[in-house]
């Protein structure tokens, strides 16, 4: 059980403060003031539309690549405004990795796949980056499946494998955080259940951020949850609290199934 | 009772079956029976010339003695260069549409590409001499011979007198005729790499080039072969520029570019009205099936490209 308290021996890594997200001249995103903390696994929860992928997608700046997109307000990373000018977006982004919603391999081979993004922000030698491919796919729990064929193509592999391999991927790099947008939507339950098995393993060393529309999902692997709903943060807080004892309605109405 | 006996409408299938079936040979047929006529037609130059049709640079009709070497020189030179000046520039113009511009100017610039793929080529050719060729030669040859042409090697391809027509020239002319194939093409293709995959490259902290050059080209490179291709085909064919600004010369006395050449292309369209031997014909209709043959392997040779870059990005089991 978490004691009265259960925030109090956390670090906050990541702080939404007053953040407002407009796509062209709509509304998405409507203040929301949100702490993530350091090695937690923080799920958004809500019904479609509600803005949990497009909250996702500021931690990382991802919304920057679509010129008719922007955000307002603070976003704190280690305490600096990632929002402001001045922020080096390439460096950011390798201290934040992301995994998407469907297994996004790059044309190349499993070994390049990995070593894409290490060699984008580090020169290692040959030998440290064959440990570091070695360390990311273990970390993924992909490595004794893959180790014989680290040539051939990412996409050989099925789509359990490709969204692990999409992981190992993101951590090769050595990121703080861990973003995940609805990762095992397109996979099968054996390939879900291990990516979530591997979410739990992670969180030891990761700050994870999880999108999920999959409520028993969220509460599996989740210590914290937001619920959202229509671009606003309806509410936040532990996860065995959200889904036994929400303190609004509209949440209680989510979870139970009423609606969404 | 449902009655599953063949009814009419299986009439109906079997007529289609068989009308589609029929046009899809006749484009078989229409190739081998070319390919077939272009040989009948050669007959009489390939029994007296033999071989050494391909590599004589002589070309006489008076004499009746025909070789090929200067019109296959013209034509592959040309379209290489072409080549070489196009698929960098259109790489980029596929690059700033798709991932750098900004949405308003997307359309018109599009559209400004499209455009530039409908000029007639007799105009391209008339702009060729008439504009171009004069301000080649006396502006950018000079440039050329001055810094170019004191590499080692490829210095003896930028030396001589700075006439603006030429092979050069030619090569020039083609490349902006090919850009707006190649770059429309690129462009398509660049638009349907999936956004999921560009910003999963993006999230790993790549940049627009680092995405392109990596994960967008690679995942492309069917349709950007197909793109390249189809511009060295309009390349090889192009007739009317090309005559206009190449010299129509059937001599080749030195290697470089700005001295006057021929393709097969343009002898054909200039000497065809002017063939009165049956041997000068048939030189002519083998210079044709040489272009064909040329064509032809340019594709075989992008397929087996293809096949070594599937090789390289790993197996696909």
């Amino acid at each position: 059980m978490k004691n009265d308290s259960p925030t109090a021996a956390l670090t906050t890594q990541i702080s939404f403060k007053g953040l407002n997200f407009f796509y062209g001249k709509y509304h998405a995103l409507k203040n929301i003031n949100l702490d993530i903390y350091r090695t937690q696994v923080t799920a958004f929860i809500g019904p479609s539309g509600c803005g949990k992928s497009t909250l996702l997608r500021t931690i990382n700046r991802m919304y920057d690549l679509y010129p008719e997109q922007r955000a307002e307000g603070e976003l704190l990373f280690n305490s600096l405004n990632i929002l402001g000018k001045g922020v080096d977006i390439n460096h950011l982004r390798a201290r934040i990795g992301m995994v998407f919603q469907k297994p996004t391999p790059f044309p190349m081979s499993i070994y390049d796949n990995i070593a894409f993004g290490v060699n984008l922000h580090e020169r290692l030698t040959r030998a440290d980056l064959d440990d570091r491919v070695e360390w990311a796919l273990k970390k993924a729990a992909l490595w004794d499946e893959v180790k014989g064929k680290l040539k051939q193509s990412g996409m050989s592999l099925s789509g359990g494998q490709q969204q692990r391999l999409c992981i190992a991927r993101g951590i090769a790099v050595k990121p703080e955080v861990l973003l995940l947008d609805e990762p095992t939507s397109a996979l099968d339950p054996i390939s879900t259940m291990r990516i979530e098995e591997l979410i739990g393993e992670l969180k030891n060393e990761f700050t994870i951020v999880i999108v999920t529309h999959n409520m028993q999902q969220a509460a599996r692997i989740s210590d914290f949850t937001a619920y959202m709903y229509l671009g606003e943060l309806i509410e936040f807080g532990v996860t065995d609290q959200i889904f036994i004892k929400p303190l609004k309605k509209q949440t209680e109405d989510y979870i139970t199934g009423r609606f969404g | 009772m449902a009655n599953i006996q063949k009814k009419n409408s299986s009439l109906g299938d079997f007529v289609f079956l068989n009308v589609t079936r029929l046009f899809a040979m006749l484009t078989l047929l229409i190739l081998l029976g070319i390919l077939a006529s272009l040989v009948y037609g050669a007959l009489p130059s390939i029994h007296k010339f033999g071989m050494a049709f391909l590599w004589s640079s002589e070309w006489n009709p008076p004499m009746e003695d025909f070789g090929a070497k200067v019109h296959i020189y013209g034509t592959v030179a040309t379209s290489l260069i072409a080549l070489i000046i196009a698929v960098p520039v259109s790489f980029g113009i596929a690059l700033f549409l798709t991932e750098l511009s900004p949405l308003w100017l997307r359309r018109p610039l599009g559209i400004a590409i499209e455009l530039l793929a409908g000029i007639p080529s007799i105009v391209y050719g008339m702009w060729g001499l008439l504009v171009f060729a004069p301000v080649f030669g006396q502006y950018i040859q000079p440039f050329l011979t001055a810094t170019l042409g004191r590499i080692p090697l490829i210095g003896a391809l930028f030396q001589g007198a700075p006439i603006g027509i030429g092979i050069l020239s030619a090569g020039v002319i083609l490349s902006v005729m090919i850009i707006p194939f190649i770059a429309s093409v690129m462009r398509d293709v660049f638009e349907v790499t999936p956004a999921i995959l560009k910003e999963s490259a993006y999230a790993v902290g790549a940049t627009t080039w680092e995405v392109v050059w990596n994960v967008v080209l690679p995942y492309t490179k069917v349709g950007v072969i197909g793109g390249v291709m189809l511009g060295l085909g309009r390349a090889l064919g192009e007739t009317m520029a090309v005559t206009f600004v190449i010299g129509n010369s059937d001599q080749l006395d030195s290697a470089s570019l700005y001295s006057a050449g021929n393709s097969i292309a343009s002898a054909l369209a200039n000497e065809f009205t002017e063939a009165v031997s049956p041997m000068h014909t048939s030189a002519l209709v083998e210079l044709g099936l040489i272009l064909f043959l040329i064509t032809f392997t340019v594709l075989v040779f992008s397929k087996l490209l293809l096949m070594q870059l599937a090789r390289g990005e790993g197996q696909r089991t």
